[in-house]
């Protein structure tokens, strides 16, 4: 093989003290050739984007590198001025980001953010910049070019924005590319065309791409190579099917375990269980702007008609990407939100008419698990606290209530000394099972769980899924699972609603959702799936 | 959570310095009674006695042969009491009206902001003067009508936090679990307002011992109490004759707002 492009060789990173380890990265090696895709995957933690920042110059202030050398086609890049680095990056390296909306300038047009680029390094004239600007933007596939060329980034979607990083990236045909998790913060679909443009563009362009990211259907989707990180270190790495295939290091087996499977098992028909939770014609509009002078408001269907019923016992599971409306609707059942119009029967109460005290009572019956454990508690509350709140807000006594507490910490598998501490004291999945016993407080029936699980990582995300299946049969509770996540709808749903703008476009049984979908949205969101295709190797 | 406060605090050089003024005119105000037994309205020296002339009088005397250090120690009780209990006045008027337009929003925000705003077109000072002057020079009138004119800030900057922390996923799923809406802004969303509350209120407890100082310097103040605006105020027709009268007691002012703004700061 050819001399690597860059060469990381025992790579330390040091973290400021009080960090909870002393190095970012410890001892790292790898190489990364042309004309390869090689994949960092960790967890969030892991250190996994330090090593890509140490190469581009972009380490915060007190974080620095102590040891060790990054070699781009052999030069030390840890050795280089502030002014060597800048002429080599965008030019020889260039970087796309998570969120393509910050990294983007909000007050600029897309041809002059492209321009830049080449104005920073000083090549081209101005026509020319604006000609290869269209060109690039061509080349990575934005629907009419010419249009998006003068539009600002606000009026593109999250794929189309991601098109333009990648365009500014390409611009000076960099022998590498660094992609800091690019699909992330993407729905499913945009997420498997945005991996199928950089694939197609580092074979066009012989280019060596790092590919930083959390999700092992990414990497099995893309990479030739994969390092696998924990706490610092690179614990696997070797050729994309030999580590996903056959992982050696206990950590990676875990990691891919953890993944949860695409087949949905076949259960038991609801047939004979009595329905708990009775949807119907569930309306609700958002009208935006309108009003001042002629401009026309805009209206938005969020939820559109929505039939839905929910059986005792069972978990509904409401798929669909963003801005579908699924949150709207689970919104609607708890009256956070208001419905335009629609029942909405909680064991025979339609809750949507109900107000006032008659509201409180009803809905000590149907509560929500929120998506951020970050937001979703008080952080100047106790823990005891927060748990004993609503059993008190409905005259349960004080010591009863902080008893109760205690015993759904420990349902929840958390240390009952827990009531005592501060949320900020606990990690993202401890958390939401604090939010899970702070739904259970109330005994309710019904449980709504808004991406309850797309916060945390794989692992944890495992656990707090088992947690959920557990405490739901434990119980017998009703669970709505509100998710964007395919895998996760498909490993704890019985049934599943795929929403589609504010409509129901498909519902059945899990199983045969994703044995045979019969709408063309839901096959289009199956076939979106990252490492579907590698699992369906596997199993057949 | 005090600790680490304390070390955040004690990193902004300003506010340090800014607190050391503030305890030090804080125990000046407590010991006044002990340091100087003497009344400050009393006439112990010959008139226009010049600062360090002699050691027993080291700011010399007023016009009417008064002491002036005595006068600030005595100065400083009146600033301090007035400052903090008129903020404290504000932000229990601008609490509320903040917090409930927040969390309510609508028509309830809409008539009480519209009530907020009609306070904040009226410049406060004129307002402050046409008040005591109503209802007579007094500590009481003075504290009123400065708690009057600086609680639509606090009403503004609570609404303000409120709106953002309304729609928090915990104050949502405290709706959920049944609280009243009085216990939900009392336990789940006013703890979270405090910090830039007391940042305003050191700020604003500056302002009300500006305004008061302006008010006697007007000869608005309460005709009882010795106050450093009065002794500006008094000393302003002989100022060329005698420039410490009016220095002192300005100094004295300026340390003291320094201080609360550097701590407000920090």
């Amino acid at each position: 093989m050819t001399d690597p492009v860059l060469s990381i060789r025992n790579l330390k990173i040091a973290l400021p003290e009080g960090a909870d380890r002393d190095f970012a990265v410890n001892d790292i090696t790898y190489d990364l050739y042309a004309g390869e895709i090689l994949c960092i995957v960790g967890e969030s933690g892991s250190g996994k984007s330090m090593s890509a920042n140490a190469a581009m110059g972009l380490l915060p202030d007190l974080v620095r590198p102590v040891g060790g050398e990054i070699l781009f086609e052999g030069t030390d890049l840890l050795k280089l001025s502030e002014t060597e680095m800048m002429d080599l990056r965008g030019k020889k390296i260039a970087m796309i980001f998570q969120e393509p909306m910050s990294a983007l300038n909000p007050l600029m047009r897309v041809e002059d953010q492209i321009a830049e680029v080449f104005e920073a390094h000083g090549l081209l004239t101005p026509k020319e910049r604006a000609a290869r600007a269209i060109e690039l933007l061509t080349e990575v596939g934005i629907p009419d070019p010419e249009k998006a060329a003068r539009a600002y980034p606000f009026q593109l979607s999250g794929g189309q924005r991601q098109r333009v990083m990648i365009a500014m990236a390409l611009a000076l045909e960099p022998r590498m590319l660094i992609a800091d998790e690019p699909t992330t913060a993407l729905d499913v679909t945009t997420q498997a065309q945005i991996l199928e443009l950089i694939r197609n563009l580092q074979e066009k362009h012989g280019m060596a791409v790092m590919f930083i990211t959390h999700d092992f259907g990414v990497v099995a989707e893309i990479a030739d190579r994969v390092a696998v990180m924990q706490y610092g270190k690179i614990v696997e790495a070797g050729t994309a099917d030999e580590v996903l295939d056959n992982p050696q290091h206990e950590y990676t087996q875990k990691l891919i375990a953890a993944i949860p499977k695409l087949a949905a098992e076949a259960s038991e028909g609801m047939a004979g269980k009595t329905p708990i939770l009775e949807v119907e014609g569930l309306n609700k509009t958002y009208v935006t702007g309108g009003g001042l002078l002629f401009s026309k408001p805009r209206i938005v269907h969020a939820v559109n008609d929505v039939n839905l019923t929910l059986c005792e016992g069972e978990t509904l599971g409401i798929v669909g990407e963003s801005g579908s409306g699924k949150s709207s609707v689970g919104r609607c059942l708890v009256r956070l939100m208001q419905p335009d119009s629609g029942t909405v029967k909680l064991a025979g109460h339609d809750m949507a008419q109900l107000s006032g005290e008659a509201l409180r009572e009803a809905r000590k019956s149907i509560q929500m698990i929120f998506q951020d454990p970050y937001a979703s508690l008080n952080p100047r509350s106790k823990v005891g606290r927060i748990i004993a709140e609503g059993p008190m807000a409905h005259g349960v006594s004080k010591q009863e209530a902080y008893a109760r507490a205690v015993k759904l910490l420990e349902l929840v598998d958390l240390d009952a000394l827990a009531i005592d501490r501060y949320p900020h004291e606990f990690s993202g999945g401890q958390r939401q099972r604090i939010g899970i016993a702070r739904a259970l407080a109330l005994e309710p029936r019904v449980i709504i769980a808004d991406e309850a699980v797309s916060a945390l990582d794989v692992s944890i995300q495992a656990q707090v899924l088992d947690l959920l299946a557990e405490l739901k049969e434990r119980l017998n509770l009703a669970l709505i699972f509100i998710t964007h996540d395919l895998r996760v709808a498909a490993q704890i749903c019985d049934r599943i609603a795929v929403m589609q703008k504010g409509k129901v476009v498909e519902m059945g049984p899990a199983h045969a959702i994703f044995n045979n979908p019969q709408s063309d949205y839901t096959r289009t969101l199956i076939e979106a799936i990252p490492g579907r295709e590698k699992e369906l190797a596997a199993a057949g | 959570m005090m600790a680490d406060f304390w070390k955040r605090f004690s990193r902004n050089r300003g506010a340090v310095i800014g607190l050391a003024i503030l305890v030090f005119v804080i125990l000046v105000a407590l010991l006044a009674p002990l340091i100087f037994p003497q009344s400050p309205w009393r006439m112990v020296q010959r008139p226009f006695l010049a600062p360090f002339a002699m050691d027993q009088y080291p700011l010399g005397t007023d016009a009417l042969g008064r002491d002036v250090i005595s006068g600030l120690a005595y100065g400083a009780q009146v600033s301090l009491l007035v400052g903090l209990v008129s903020t404290v006045a504000a932000l229990l008027i601008g609490i509320p009206i903040g917090a409930l337009a927040g969390y309510f929003g609508g028509w309830v925000d809409d008539a009480l902001m519209r009530f907020t705003e009609f306070f904040q077109t009226v410049p406060s000072f004129a307002l402050a003067i046409v008040l005591v002057a109503i209802f007579q020079p007094s500590i009481e009138s003075i504290i009123a009508a400065i708690a009057i004119v600086s609680w639509p800030p606090v009403a503004r900057l609570v609404r303000g936090e409120v709106l953002s922390l309304r729609s928090r996923e915990y104050v949502e799923a405290a709706i959920l679990s049944g609280q009243t809406s009085l216990t939900i802004i009392l336990r789940q969303v006013l703890p979270n307002t405090i910090s830039p509350i007391i940042v305003l209120a050191s700020l604003m407890v500056a302002t009300a011992i500006l305004l008061e100082s302006s008010l006697s310097f007007l000869g608005l103040g309460d005709p009882n109490l010795m106050s450093w605006g009065y002794m500006i105020g008094a000393a302003r027709t002989v100022i060329r004759q005698a420039w410490w009268l009016s220095f002192f007691p300005g100094v004295a002012i300026l340390l003291t707002v320094l201080a609360l703004n550097l701590i407000g700061e920090g």
